[in-house]
Formats: structure tokens, sequence, C-alpha cells
């Protein structure tokens, strides 16, 4: 159970928005966390790909060292759980060309068709997979 | 410059992630959970990004190139396949299960958590997958 957090979610949603914004204004390319991470396992263009990526794990790094660090995510218990919906993220993310940021944030900031699709589908099929371990199973 | 500014650009998206606590699963699915106590701060940190988003993609629409390349890699896909819709669904199946997607999923590498070493390196032995599958067609 967690709280609505509109000030922290509307901050943190604009310096995402902003770091696709200049990923695209500075350097050309889009800001899909799939995308950028499949090229950088393949030696598609690599360095670019790698220091997107240091970015992303420095940031815990340094919000700890301002003072608010951050705590291990919460889990389940479960390590085929876990490691069947990374396997799940990691194909369908590169069967559907993009994820949350590239096509729901990205897709959707250019008025894309395909990324109004794409997101629609992720978000309904997430929503119908909480709603049956939640409260159907009850896990 | 290109590495640098890449850098930069994902120090301020992870730093976002962190600050909306997108990086938290329990959040996420707190969102998802429109049937449990439902936490709508994912639309707020959706609508905020998408806002500063569109107006920062128009203005890059604009430019001739951008600042340190010859040329901007707008996608070029349109059509609406089975196989965007597949994997989308792929997808939400596996973000439903555990809360976590790509992002968060590398920015919480950082605590070092077993449970997200796990994720990652199955998510992208999916990726690999994936794209070896489809060479191999």
């Amino acid at each position: 159970m967690t709280e609505f957090t509109p000030v922290s979610a509307a901050i943190g949603g604009a310096l995402i928005g902003l770091a696709a914004t200049l990923l695209m204004l500075l350097t050309g390319r889009i800001a899909g966390i799939s995308g950028i991470l499949a090229g950088s396992l393949r030696s598609d263009d690599r360095s670019w790909r790698i220091a997107f990526i240091t970015g992303l794990i420095l940031a815990p790094l340094v919000a700890g060292l301002a003072g608010y660090p951050l705590p291990p995510p919460q889990l389940p218990a479960s390590w085929s759980l876990i490691v069947g919906s990374g396997l799940l993220v990691g194909f369908g993310t590169r069967m559907a060309g993009g994820c949350t940021s590239g096509h729901g944030v990205c897709g959707l900031a250019r008025l894309s068709p395909r990324s109004l699709v794409a997101t629609a589908v992720f978000m309904a099929t997430a929503v119908a997979v909480v709603a049956v371990s939640r409260h159907v199973i009850g896990g | 410059m290109q590495a640098l500014v890449s850098l930069a650009c994902g120090l301020i998206f992870g730093a976002g992630l962190v600050i909306s606590d997108m990086v938290n699963p329990g959040k996420v699915l707190g969102f998802l959970d429109i049937f449990g106590t439902w936490d709508p701060s994912l639309a707020v940190v959706m609508a905020a990004a998408l806002l500063v988003s569109y107006v920062g993609f128009r203005i890059a629409r604009q430019r001739a190139h951008p600042l340190f390349a010859p040329k901007s890699l707008w996608p070029a896909k349109t059509d609406i396949d089975r196989r965007l819709v597949i994997g989308s669904a792929l997808f939400g199946l596996g973000w439903g299960l555990v809360g976590l997607c790509p992002g968060p999923a590398l920015t919480n590498l950082a605590t070092l958590a077993p449970g997200v070493l796990a994720f990652v390196v199955a998510m992208a032995v999916g990726m690999i997958g994936h794209d070896l599958w489809q060479r191999g067609r």
C-alpha cells in the first residue's frame, strides 16, 4: 500500500521528460531504456549507451551522497518469479520495440499511434496481472 | 562528447526515477492495482514527463540536427502489427508480476540487491534471446 505523492511524482516525471528532451536535442536519440540496453549488449554503437546506463545507476548513489539513500527494492521471495518476470520484460520489450520510456514517454510525446497501442496494451495487461495476482489468487 | 552528454541524461533520468519513487516496485504495483488501494502517482509521473517531452520534442523537431550529432534518429516504424501487440502484452505480463521495467531495474542495480541482479540478467537474456530468434527467422 503506497500513498499518493503528487509533488514528487511531478518533479520526478519532469526530470524524466527533461532527460528525454536533452538526449534528443543534443544527441538525436530516443531515451528508450529497453533499446538502449539491448544495443549495449551487442556492439551497436556502445559507448553512449553504456554512458547513459552508467548515469542511471549513478543516480541513486548521488542521492545517497546527498543524504537520500535508495533502499533495496521489495521483491517477491520466489526466484523463479523474478527470473520469469525478467525474461518476459526483456523479450517483450524487444518484440514491442519499446517499454514505458520508449513507448510510454517518448512515443506518446511524439503522438505516435504505434506507441499509443503499445502503451495501452502493456498497461492493460499489467493491470490485469496485478488484479489476478492480488485479488483472485490473493498472492 | 556524446558519451558525456549521455551520462548526464542518464543521471537526470535516474534522478527522476528515484525522486518519483518509480524505482520502488510497490509504488508501481500500487498504480497497477486499480481494484485495490489505488496510488495514482505513476499517472502523474507520466503526465509530467509527457508534458515536458512533448514541448521538448517540438523544439527538437525545429532544429536542423542535434547539437552534437549529424542527425536525429526519430523512430521510423509506423505500422501497428502483431509483434507490437504481442510484445507489449508479454512486457505487461512481466511488468505486472514484479513491478520492474527496464529503467527502474537498471537504476536499482545501485542497491546491489541480489534479486535486482537476477532480474537484470534475466532481462538481458530475454532481450538477447529475442534478437537472436529474430535474426534467425
